[in-house]
C-alpha cells in the first residue's frame, strides 16, 4: 500500500480522516491548467488518486509538463483513501475521471474484473516494456490483458539506522540476517536496544515477515502464498515465523520489549530511533522512513539517517519488497483518448525525472537517469530497486483481500501482533493465519 | 314521535365529523409514519432480509450468518464485552450518580460542582475518546494518568540505578537481571571483575570513573563493577580495558554458605572491597535490586483492563447526566417525608436507604434503562480508544458489526445478522421504557 501518504491517517486515526476529509473538500476544486497549442488543445483530462500534500503538488509538476507538451488541460481530483469507493460512485453518477491512479493491486485487479478500464493502447504499452522490467506489466495485467502502467514506486526492503549508534557499538552495516542479529546484540551490548518497533500499526509486522519470507522461501513461494495457492501453515511460512521470532522474542533487540513495541505506532518507531531522545538504533520500514526522519526530527537523509538494504535471510537473496501506484485509463472516461496519452507520457523516462527532481519519489523505470534524484539516498534505494528487477515482488498483504491484510485488530495484522507479544509458537500462529486467509479468500 | 328521527339526524353528522377528525388526523401522522417507515421500518426489514444472504449479497445462505455469529471467536468476544458493558456500565452510572446528586444537595457550591460534573456531557464522544487514548498511554512522559501512578510509585519506592544492564555472558557470573548475578566460590586475597553490558553511556552517572580495582591484600576480598563496553568496540570482553567506565552506586553483597555477611556499594570507579574476611570460600552476589525494571505504570490499554478502561472513560461522560436527572427528582422528594424521619432519628445513612432511594425508585428505573439503551449502542468510544492490537479485545456488539460490515471484510451479510442482534437485546429496554412512559402519561 501506499505508506507514505496513508501513515498519518492509520496512526492518528480518525482525528486526521476528518482533517483529510476537510482538505479534500477543499482540495476538490482542483486547478486547471491553462491550455497551450498542441495536438490536445481544448481537451481536459481529470486524474484521480489518492495523493495529498506535498505528493499531489509534484504530481502536479509532471501534469504541468504534460499540458506544456500537448496543449491539454489537466486537472487532479483527491480521490481520498478509498480509491474504489470513490471511483465506482464517480462512474455510477456518470462523472468518472479519465485517469485514475490506484495504490493497491487488488483494487487494480477489482476494476478489471469490473471492466471499468481501458487496455493500454500499443504505444504505451512499447514504451512501458522499454523502461519497466517484466515484472511491473504483470502486476499491470489483469488476465492476460495490460491495464495498469506503474509511475511511482515504494521500496520496502530498507533497514534505517543512526549512524553514531552503530559507530559508537563498532559495528558495520550487516549484510547478512545473522550478522543483523549480531549487530544487533552488539548494539544492546552498547545500551542501545536494537529494533524500534512498530508493533502498534499492523503491516509494519507484515512488511517484517514479507522481508524473510521472500528471501527465505524464495520468490516463486512468495508468488503461491500471495495467491493462497499454498497454505499458511506451509513448512516455508512458519520457517519464516520461527526467523522473525529470533527477532520478536529477544529483549535485546527489540526496545523496550513486545509490550512496549505493541505500543509504538509508525511515527513513535522513527521517533524512537531519530528523535531527541532516540531509545534504539534501527528501525525497519520502507524508503519513506527518511522521509519522516527529515520532516518530522530534522534529520538529514544519507547523512544522520542512513538505510542498508534488508539482509538475506539464510541462503536466500536479499528480498526487495515494494509496492507502487499504477496509472489507468477508465472505460467511462469523456477524453479517455487524451488520458491514454497522458499515461504515454508516464511511460516515459522524461515523467519520471519531473518527480525524482522535487523528491519523495522513486521510478520502477530503469531509463529514468539516476543524476535527476535529488539526494543520494534516494538515488541509492532507486537503484536497489531497478537493479531488483524481476525479483521484486509487490508487498504480500496489500495483494491479499483487506479483511485478511489490511484491516487494524483483525487477519493478519491482528495475527502478528499477537505473535509479536508471544513468539513462543509459530505453528501455532500459521495455523490462525491460515484459518483467517482461508475465510477471506475463500478457498 | 318525531324525537326519534331528529335523534338519527343528529347522529350522522356526529359521525361524519367523527371520521372526518380521523382522517385529519392520519393526515398529520402520515408525514411522521412516511418517516418512520423510511428510516426505521425499511432498514429494519432490509437489514434482517439482507442477514440472510452471503457476503456477495447473491446467495441465500439461510441462518448459516447467525450460526457462524455463535461460532466466531471475535464475534463472542464482542458479546461477552457488550454484557460486561451492560451490566457494569449502567449500574456504575446510576449509583455513581445518586450518590452525587444526594451530597451536591448537602454542599454549599452545589451549582458550580453539578456544573463541572456536567461539563463532559458537552464533550463529543470523538473529542472524549482522543482526550482518553492520550490519558491512557502507558508512556508515563504522554499518558497523565502512568505519569501520576509512577511518579507516587518513584517516590515511595526509589528506581533501580541500572535498570537495563545484564551481566557480561561467560564472564564469571551466572544469573539473570531478575533473579540478581552470583560469582563461583572465591577465597579473599584476590581481586574479581564483575563485568556489565547494555548501559547506554548516558544512564551513566556523571561521577563515574575508569574502571579500577584496588590492591589485593589477605584476607579480603576486592574488585569492581564495570561497564565491559568500550564505545566504538575493539575492547577485550571480560576484562578491564583503558576507556571502560566503572559503575557507581552497585550493592555488592557477599555471602557464606548462602547467607549474606557483608554488603557495600561501588564507589564511582566501580570498585568494592570487603576487609576482614576469614579465609573461607565466598561467593559475591550482585543482587536484582540493582536492575529491576523501572516501574512503568499500569498497562491501560492492554488486552486485560482496556475495556474496563473505556467503561471508565464513559462514566467520565455520563455521571453528570444520571447526577443531574437523579437530582431533578430528588428535589421533587416531599421534604415531610424526611424531616419526619429526622423528627423520629434516623440517621442519615437510614434515610438515604429508607427513604430517598425508594422514593427515588421510579427515577432510578427511568435513568437505569436509558443507560442500558445507550451503552447498548457506545460504539465511538471504544473505536477511538482501543488500540490497533486490542481492537479485537475491545470490541463491543456495534464496532463489531461495523468492522464487519465496513472495516475491511465488507461481510454484510454477518454485519446484517450482528445488528438484528443488537435489535433484539434492545427491545426488551425499549418496549419498558416505552411502557413506563404510557403509564406516566396515564
Amino acid at each position: 500500500m501506499r505508506r507514505s501518504a496513508t501513515i498519518a491517517l492509520r496512526t492518528t486515526g480518525t482525528v486526521s480522516t476528518v482533517l483529510a476529509l476537510a482538505l479534500t473538500v477543499t482540495a476538490c476544486g482542483g486547478d486547471a491548467e491553462p491550455a497551450g497549442s498542441g495536438e490536445l488543445s481544448g481537451k481536459t483530462v481529470t486524474v484521480a488518486g489518492v495523493w495529498t500534500g506535498s505528493e499531489q503538488k509534484n504530481f502536479k509538476k509532471v501534469l504541468d509538463v504534460f499540458s506544456k507538451k500537448t496543449g491539454a488541460k489537466t486537472v487532479f481530483v483527491p480521490s481520498g483513501d478509498n480509491v474504489s469507493t470513490f471511483v465506482g460512485s464517480k462512474i455510477e453518477g456518470g462523472n468518472a475521471p479519465d485517469v485514475v491512479l490506484v495504490p493497491q493491486v487488488g483494487v487494480l485487479q477489482q476494476f478489471a474484473k469490473a471492466g471499468w478500464l481501458q487496455p493500454l493502447s500499443g504505444k504505451t504499452t512499447e514504451t512501458a516494456t522499454a523502461g519497466l522490467a517484466p515484472v511491473w506489466k504483470n502486476y499491470g495485467t489483469v488476465d492476460g490483458t495490460y491495464y495498469g502502467l506503474y509511475f511511482k514506486a515504494a521500496h520496502k526492503s530498507t533497514v534505517w539506522y543512526a549512524p553514531e549508534a552503530l559507530s559508537q557499538a563498532g559495528v558495520n552495516e550487516p549484510k547478512s540476517w545473522d550478522e543483523l542479529l549480531t549487530a544487533g546484540r552488539m548494539l544492546a551490548d552498547s545500551g542501545r536496544p536494537a529494533f524500534a518497533v512498530a508493533g502498534e500499526d499492523g503491516w509494519t509486522l507484515t512488511d517484517w515477515f514479507e522481508n524473510i519470507y521472500l528471501s527465505q522461501a524464495g520468490p516463486e513461494k512468495y508468488d503461491q502464498l500471495a495467491q493462497h495457492k499454498i497454505k499458511w501453515t506451509d513448512e516455508s511460512v512458519v520457517a519464516a515465523l520461527t526467523t522473525l521470532a529470533e527477532v520478536f522474542k529477544d529483549k535485546q533487540l527489540v526496545a523496550g520489549g513486545a509490550q512496549e513495541a505493541l505500543q509504538t505506532d509508525f511515527p513513535g518507531s522513527v521517533e524512537k530511533v531519530f528523535g531527541p531522545e532516540p531509545k534504539a538504533g534501527m528501525v525497519y520500514e520502507g524508503d519513506f522512513v527518511g522521509g519522516v526522519a527529515k520532516d518530522e526530527f530534522g534529520k538529514k537523509p544519507g547523512e544522520d539517517a542512513k538505510f542498508f538494504p534488508f539482509p538475506a535471510v539464510g541462503a536466500g537473496t536479499p528480498p526487495v519488497v515494494s509496492g507502487g501506484d499504477a496509472a489507468v485509463v477508465l472505460k467511462d472516461a469523456k477524453n479517455g483518448e487524451a488520458g491514454m496519452k497522458l499515461l504515454e507520457f508516464l511511460a516515459t523516462p522524461e515523467a519520471g525525472e519531473v518527480w525524482a527532481g522535487a523528491g519523495g519519489f522513486l521510478s520502477p523505470n530503469k531509463n529514468v537517469k539516476p543524476e535527476a534524484y535529488g539526494d543520494d539516498t534516494t538515488r541509492a534505494t532507486a537503484e536497489s530497486l531497478v537493479a531488483a528487477g524481476d525479483s521484486v515482488r509487490f508487498d504480500m498483504s496489500d495483494q491479499a483481500p483487506a479483511a485478511f491484510g489490511g484491516t487494524k485488530g483483525a487477519g493478519e495484522w491482528k495475527l502478528l501482533q499477537d505473535f509479536l507479544r508471544d513468539p513462543s509458537n509459530p505453528r501455532a500462529t500459521a495455523v490462525a493465519l491460515e484459518a483467517a486467509a482461508a475465510k477471506t479468500y475463500g478457498n | 314521535m318525531s324525537h326519534t328521527p331528529k335523534a338519527r339526524a343528529a347522529a350522522d353528522p356526529r359521525r361524519r365529523a367523527l371520521r372526518r377528525r380521523r382522517l385529519l388526523g392520519m393526515l398529520f401522522v402520515l408525514p411522521a409514519l412516511l418517516l418512520l417507515g423510511a428510516l426505521v421500518v425499511y432498514p429494519v426489514v432490509f437489514s434482517v432480509g439482507r442477514s440472510l444472504f452471503d457476503a456477495s449479497g447473491d446467495r441465500f445462505v439461510g441462518a448459516a450468518n447467525y450460526m457462524e455469529m455463535f461460532q466466531d471467536p471475535a464475534t463472542l468476544k464482542a458479546v461477552r464485552n457488550s454484557a460486561i458493558w451492560v451490566v457494569v456500565a449502567p449500574v456504575l452510572l446510576t449509583g455513581l450518580g445518586l450518590v452525587l446528586a444526594v451530597l451536591t444537595e448537602k454542599v454549599r457550591w452545589a451549582t458550580a460542582f453539578k456544573l463541572v460534573l456536567f461539563l463532559p456531557m458537552a464533550v463529543s464522544f470523538l473529542a472524549a475518546g482522543i482526550i482518553f487514548r492520550l490519558a491512557y498511554e502507558q508512556n508515563p512522559d504522554r499518558g497523565v494518568l502512568n505519569a501520576a501512578i509512577v511518579g507516587v510509585h518513584d517516590a515511595i519506592d526509589e528506581p533501580s540505578p541500572y535498570p537495563t544492564a545484564r551481566a557480561r555472558e561467560g564472564k564469571g557470573l551466572s544469573g539473570s537481571p531478575g533473579e540478581g548475578y552470583t560469582t563461583v566460590e572465591v577465597r579473599p586475597g584476590g581481586d574479581i571483575v564483575l563485568p556489565f553490558v547494555g548501559v547506554a553511556p548516558e544512564a551513566v552517572p556523571h561521577r563515574a570513573a575508569p574502571a579500577w580495582t584496588p590492591e589485593p591484600s589477605a584476607g579480603s576480598l576486592s574488585g569492581a563493577v564495570y561497564l565491559d563496553f568500550t564505545p566504538g568496540a575493539g575492547g577485550r570482553q571480560g576484562q578491564i580495558d583503558p576507556k571502560e567506565n566503572g559503575l557507581p552506586g552497585v550493592t555488592v553483597e557477599v555471602l557464606r554458605g548462602g547467607t549474606v555477611v557483608a554488603s557495600t556499594r561501588t564507589g564511582d570507579n566501580g570498585s568494592f572491597r570487603f576487609d576482614d574476611l576469614g579465609d573461607d570460600a565466598y561467593t559475591l552476589r550482585v543482587p536484582a535490586s540493582n536492575f529491576a525494571a523501572g516501574y512503568t505504570g499500569v498497562d491501560w490499554l492492554g488486552p486485560a483492563l482496556v475495556t474496563p478502561a473505556i467503561i471508565g472513560a464513559y462514566l467520565w461522560v455520563w455521571t453528570g447526566f444520571s447526577m443531574v436527572l437523579i437530582g431533578a427528582g430528588l428535589a421533587a422528594i416531599p421534604r415531610d417525608a424526611l424531616e419526619a424521619a429526622r423528627v423520629d432519628g434516623a440517621t442519615e445513612g437510614q434515610i438515604f436507604r429508607k427513604i430517598t432511594v425508594p422514593l427515588l425508585a421510579p427515577v432510578l428505573t427511568v435513568v437505569f434503562v436509558t443507560l442500558v439503551i445507550n451503552v447498548m449502542k457506545v460504539f465511538d468510544l471504544v473505536y477511538i480508544i482501543a488500540p490497533g492490537p486490542v481492537q479485537e479485545e475491545a470490541n463491543v456488539l456495534a464496532t463489531r458489526m461495523w468492522l464487519v460490515s465496513f472495516g475491511g471484510g465488507n461481510d454484510q451479510g454477518l454485519g446484517s445478522a450482528l445488528s438484528v442482534l443488537l435489535l433484539l437485546l434492545v427491545v426488551p429496554a425499549m418496549i419498558f421504557n416505552i411502557r413506563r412512559f404510557r403509564k406516566g402519561g396515564a
